[in-house]
């Protein structure tokens, strides 16, 4: 092996600095807060404090912004395995009518921004009476473009010679499909899913706009808020801000290898 | 198209078995198809309209024409905003592939802990703009933030950051550097990995030292993916808001009222529809035309010079 030092003499005080806020975010949400506020600062807690957590957990309406959150996401990630693997198999290899227009169609809505839509977009969620429920929060997120093309191009990807074999020995396309190459889509459906959690789980704008009563409110949006009231309890607001964001890392931390992959093959080559 | 023509004809003379393949083929594309179409295209058009409207987003309005475009046109508010996204855009977007490239180039390489390295420095990315804003809001608060002490501790004088107009913005791109650099990082070593090894070990096989072989081979084998990043990258710019409203809501003295965050108060806190309709709209143009020509750009400098 050559030499690794200059690397790691890189890579090390990034990887510090980079990890140093989330170590923070995660010491402060145990810490009394008159030691957070504390001059000269303490980096350690004295003891472990539970006082932020119970705050967040008690007398807010966090635990509820999280069963929202928890739902919408849980939606969205099936939704999207369902749909866009479908769709993804679809583009893939079957041959119809309009394939080509569906989806260039498709397609073409990754170059509409967010911000073109939410103003239209609300006013047909307003008009029919889904502003303030949580189905307005998670029907943008049923299917994206993004999916569809993803399971595209795994399939595109996979040889056909197995399907075939599927298809002489009987079985119909819904049976290939179901038998054969959804086995074969794993890693592809775990980048899938984790990408979807994220953008589901982390989306603001969208919910922000979408629902107003604070027990429909999603985490994140009661988070903003949770943050405007509490400005100065940072224990809480660190507890609240920790478990908004360990599922997350604890999802990324099991799935990064696929994601590595699934990059590598999703066409960013052009 | 023959293969089409035939299916035509060859549906009248026995339809059931013809039409079968279509009906397969939409059932499966159909559900997602009607999803995301009908969600982005039936919008986008009723915004189009919307944008030559004078609507409140509480009550319809009537017909303006192209007065919106116009009102924004020298509306000095909007003009603040598009510089201040601007400046965001020209740090941020650079600023993310410089710190990206040499970071992933670094991961390549087989060495120790990089399994580590590389789940610290692309998880901030998986954390939301709101948990993001409320510890950036924390961590560098003028009296409190721990920043602020280590700078008292080493003798330097506290920052305002976010709450100092004349910082509030840079601070900005580097929290959001900070949030982003793991998209940079992850694509380049999705490409470096896709590199032929046998082009890099011809190249040093011809003599070419190790500066040379990044030049003249890892680099123009990185373009697409660079192009790729410099679009997505400015998209995101672009469209900054969630960072912004977690943090400074455009404050201090609107120094970080970005476009989208504008387009926001605009339609939804002063409900007006048509004029925050015509913002987007022209943000979208701009959007197409910036990523078109990084495009085209790519596109002719294809062949290396």
């Amino acid at each position: 092996m050559k030499r690794q030092w200059p690397y790691h003499l890189i890579l090390m005080p990034l990887s510090l600095l980079f990890a140093a806020p989330l170590v923070w975010m995660l010491i402060t949400s145990f810490m009394p807060d008159a030691e957070i506020n504390a001059f000269p600062p303490r980096l350690w807690p004295s003891h472990i404090d539970f006082g932020g957590y119970l705050k967040v957990l008690t007398e807010d309406s966090y635990p509820r912004w999280f069963g929202n959150t928890l739902l919408v996401t849980a939606v969205a990630v099936v939704s999207h395995l369902v749909l866009c693997s479908l769709a993804g198999y679809g583009f893939a290899r079957l041959r119809f009518r309009g394939r080509g227009v569906a989806f260039v169609a498709i397609m073409a809505t990754v170059m509409v921004p967010t911000q073109v839509l939410m103003i239209p977009t609300f006013l047909v969620f307003k008009s029919f009476g889904l502003i303030d429920t949580l189905a307005a929060a998670f029907l943008p997120w049923l299917a994206t473009a993004f999916g569809v093309f993803l399971m595209r191009q795994f399939f595109l990807s996979l040889p056909r010679e197995l399907e075939e074999a599927a298809r002489i020995d009987g079985c119909n396309r819904l049976g290939v499909f179901f038998r054969v190459v959804l086995p074969l889509a794993r890693p592809a459906l775990a980048t899938l899913a984790v990408f979807t959690f994220l953008g589901a789980w982390n989306d603001l704008i969208w919910p922000l706009i979408a629902i107003n009563s604070e027990e429909t409110y999603t985490l994140q949006v009661g988070l903003t808020t949770f943050a405007g009231a509490r400005h100065t309890q940072w224990s809480a607001l660190m507890a609240g801000n920790v478990l908004a964001t360990f599922p997350l890392i604890a999802a990324f931390v099991v799935a990064q290898r696929h994601f590595i992959a699934t990059m590598s093959f999703s066409g960013l080559k052009g | 198209m023959a293969a089409d023509a035939l299916t035509m004809r060859g549906r009248r003379a026995r339809p059931r078995v013809r039409l079968m393949p279509h009906l397969t083929g939409w059932g499966f594309v159909g559900p997602a198809t009607l999803v995301i179409v009908g969600l982005s295209i039936f919008p986008a058009v009723w915004a189009l309209i919307l944008s030559l409207r004078d609507d409140n987003l509480l009550a319809p309005g009537s017909f303006v024409g192209l007065q919106n475009y116009r009102d924004l046109l020298d509306d000095p508010d909007l003009r603040a905003a598009t510089l201040h996204t601007l400046l965001y855009s020209v740090l941020y977007v650079p600023g993310s592939l410089i710190i990206g490239l040499p970071i992933a180039l670094a991961l390549n390489r087989p060495i120790r802990f990089r399994a580590f390295y590389r789940t610290c420095l692309f998880v901030p990315y998986v954390v939301s703009a709101a948990a993001t804003g409320i510890l950036a809001n924390f961590i560098l608060d003028p009296q409190f933030g721990i920043v602020n002490d280590l700078l008292a501790g080493a003798g330097i004088a506290r920052q305002g950051f976010l709450q100092d107009p004349s910082q509030a913005l840079l601070t900005l791109v580097v929290v959001s550097l900070w949030g982003s650099v793991g998209l940079p990082i992850v694509v380049y070593l999705a490409a470096l990995q896709d590199i032929p090894r046998e082009l890099l070990e011809a190249a040093r096989v011809d003599g070419a030292g190790a500066f040379r072989v990044f030049r003249a081979v890892t680099l123009p084998q990185l373009r697409p993916a660079t192009v790729f990043l410099v679009i997505w990258q400015t998209i995101d710019a672009l469209q900054l808001f969630d960072l912004v409203y977690t943090t400074t809501k455009g404050q201090p003295l609107d120094s970080t009222t970005v476009i989208v965050f504008y387009l926001y108060q605009q339609a939804f806190q002063l409900f007006h529809a048509g004029y925050g309709a015509a913002v987007a709209y022209a943000l979208f143009v701009v959007t197409l035309v910036v990523s078109g020509g990084a495009l085209w750009y790519a596109r002719r400098g294809e062949a290396p010079s």
